[in-house]
């Protein structure tokens, strides 16, 4: 059954379009990565995907529903890591996370430490998140997808500033996320090196 | 329906659409304003106690009405563009908030120079005269938000939400600032605005007002056109027109 | 839903707390201004008292509008904003705690301080009454409508004397009831219209400026 699905999708920005016409399906298991030269609208895509941005025309459906109907049921499904991190300078690592989970409802007992533990963060959970370097603040951005259970994974360039060993990591949690009937989307320079059919869609640089 | 529609067809049909209503326009604007101009400056008689200074209002009244005429108009494409997502009515906000800005300047201008024979001073704290200041601010404020955004789509959006919470604004600021000139300043302003005038001279104020719409109307039109054309001057539509252009001038050469 | 609007507001609290330099700047900026006007008009008690109350509400206007631009910027910069939008709380309840939380670390203390400000001023007793109530009722509109004018402005460069532009003259009402207010309390003269008049204000920006912020951040974000 295919769970998310774009129709028709168009994207004008600064008054450029980005893409249109672009249509496609995401079935459970399924893994897209979205590649393309700088400036083709790889990241406008994730963010009309997840409803951050309203597309110029066309629809994205969740379940055959419009996600602008299921807002809150699609997000509830969903993790985004944008290339924005979303870690607060003056929060610690442990505050970051904690905060995040309540406010996005997850189980409150949830312990954050066991996460921060496995990407390789122990020691530092009490610093503030301005003091860590960019890959280990990277690194509590990803947690996010070890501490909330989600269908789909929308990442846009998840390895960027990642050492090898944390790239390891991510790729086998995705594996893993894969094969319990997840779907996850994707933008990224490098090539995936997952034990899992890849999926690409190609957005070209439009004038 | 037009959510279908390939969106940029509206766009160019709104061009062709403003492009047909420009000349006819232009032309009844300047018959109309010119007329009233030169009724109400040379025929009209003169008032009794203010003499020829109360010309004045030939320029004056026609720019005050429109002033706040044009920023009703302006929230009402911020409207539209806002709840039906329309593109090109945020465009038009753009467009207008320029043209309402002049003519606030030109009302707060000759209300000035009026009340220099009128009060002996170039400015009293008259409650229209600050009305009018404060839309001016809010006129300046639509402005610089557009013009501070690099992604105009952005920027028409931002300047739309600016102009719908300054028009719910307005009604509140224009009673707060009657009532605030009650207070200090009272019987000190001696209000000329009669409510009776007499039909010689109420004529040509009407054709004024009537020229000085017209002419909003379409430098607001021709504004529009710019705009569409700058804003998508990466379409098919706007290189095939710049392309025509091209082509007849270059035929008009040979 | 409540876990969630409890989290955003201790993480606001948190944060104010964890960034007290920047929260005391609008309070030093508050005090300063308002001893300016001794120096600029002179001393004498009669003059004092007669600008006093415009002359702390500017003050308030302008304080508060150097403590609102940091409202959404560090949410904005980090991402923070993105993942706001996409939890299971409503933008607009997500605004009123921002608003809420503004209120209560940047505004109160400027509340706190006031008693100083009208020995300094010479106001009497009545005055400094109606004064505080004035800004018990006015400076939560301030917060309110000033997170429009934020939003509107939060990802731009030179985005400060923008606001100042955009908002200062929706305040004009605000100022001319507060402190005709005050006015009428130096005079022994009823000043309930006013207050009314600052409330219904209050209850109509209560309504309406959370969808127009919520818009504009949503505008600002895509």
């Amino acid at each position: 059954m295919s769970c998310l699905s774009v129709n028709n999708l168009c994207c004008i920005k600064r008054d450029r379009v980005l893409f249109e016409r672009l249509s496609f399906t995401v079935e459970t298991g399924d893994i897209m990565h979205i590649q393309g030269p700088n400036g083709a609208g790889k990241t406008s895509l994730l963010r009309i995907l997840v409803g951050l941005a309203e597309p110029d025309s066309g629809e994205v459906l969740w379940q055959q529903q419009n996600i602008r109907q299921v807002m809150q049921g699609y997000s509830s499904q969903l993790v985004y890591c944008g290339h924005k991190y979303a870690v607060n300078q003056s929060l610690t690592a442990a505050e970051n996370l904690l905060y995040w989970c309540r406010m996005q409802n997850v189980s409150a007992n949830t312990d954050v430490y066991p996460v921060l533990d496995e990407i390789g963060l122990v020691g530092l959970e009490h610093l503030p998140a301005g003091q860590l370097s960019a890959g280990q603040q990277r690194r509590i951005a990803l947690a996010r997808l070890w501490l909330k259970p989600a269908r789909l994974w929308v990442l846009d360039e998840p390895f960027t500033a990642l050492d090898s060993y944390a790239i390891d990591l991510l790729s086998r949690k995705m594996e893993q996320h894969l094969a319990g009937q997840g779907m996850l989307l994707l933008t990224s320079h490098q090539s995936l090196a997952l034990d899992h059919p890849v999926r690409t869609l190609e957005l070209e640089y439009r004038l | 329906m037009w959510k279908w529609l390939h969106p940029y067809a509206k766009s160019e049909q709104a061009f062709r659409l403003c492009g047909r209503l420009l000349p006819w326009l232009s032309i009844s604007a300047g018959l109309i304003l010119g007329v009233g101009i030169v009724w109400g400056l040379a025929y009209a008689p003169s008032d009794y106690q203010q003499g020829d200074s109360f010309r004045i209002i030939y320029i004056h009244v026609p720019s005050a009405i429109l002033s706040m005429g044009v920023y009703s108009v302006m929230a009402i494409s911020a409207l539209i563009g806002l709840v039906w997502q329309i593109r090109t009515a945020t465009m038009a906000v753009a467009a207008i908030a320029p043209v309402g800005a002049v003519l606030t300047f030109i009302a707060l201008f000759t209300g000035a120079a009026w009340g220099k024979p009128m009060w002996g001073t170039w400015w009293v704290w008259d409650a229209r005269l600050t009305s009018e200041l404060i839309l001016l601010f809010l006129y300046l404020g639509v402005m610089a938000l557009y013009q501070s955004f690099d992604d105009k789509q952005q920027g028409g959006k931002a300047a739309g939400v600016m102009a719908l919470v300054g028009v719910v604004n307005l009604p509140i600021i224009h009673y707060s600032v009657e009532w605030w000139n009650t207070l200090h300043q009272g019987a000190t302003i001696t209000k000329f605005g009669k409510p009776s005038i007499a039909p010689e001279m109420l004529w040509p104020l009407l054709l004024c007002i009537l020229g000085l719409a017209l002419v909003s109307a379409a430098i607001g039109l021709y504004r529009f056109q710019t705009e569409l054309m700058r804003r998508e001057i990466h379409r098919p539509w706007v290189k095939a027109l710049a392309g025509d252009g091209r082509t007849q001038e270059n035929s008009n050469a040979i | 839903m409540r876990g969630s609007l409890q989290a955003l507001l201790t993480r606001e609290l948190a944060l104010a707390f964890r960034q007290k330099g920047e929260l005391l700047q609008p309070l030093v900026f508050f005090v300063l201004v308002i001893s300016l006007f001794p120096l600029g008009v002179g001393p004498g008690p009669q003059m004092l008292q007669k600008i006093g109350p415009g002359v702390i509400w500017v003050a308030v206007l302008l304080a508060s509008l150097l403590g609102m631009e940091r409202l959404f910027r560090d949410d904005f910069n980090d991402g923070w904003l993105e993942q706001m939008m996409l939890s299971p709380v409503p933008l607009t309840l997500v605004v009123l705690i921002k608003v809420l939380s503004h209120w209560l670390t940047c505004v109160l203390p400027l509340l706190l301080i006031s008693p100083l400000l009208a020995v300094f001023l010479n106001l009497t007793l009545d005055m400094y009454q109606a004064l505080l109530i004035t800004l018990l009722l006015g400076t939560p509109l301030l917060s309110l409508v000033g997170a429009t004018g934020v939003a509107l402005t939060t990802g731009l460069q030179r985005g400060g004397v923008l606001l100042s532009l955009l908002l200062l003259p929706l305040f004009i009402p605000l100022l001319i009831f507060a402190t005709s207010a005050v006015d009428a309390a130096a005079l022994q003269l009823s000043y309930n219209g006013q207050l009314a008049i600052i409330g219904a204000l209050l209850l109509l920006a209560l309504a309406l400026t959370p969808f127009a912020t919520a818009y504009a951040l949503r505008v600002i974000q895509s």
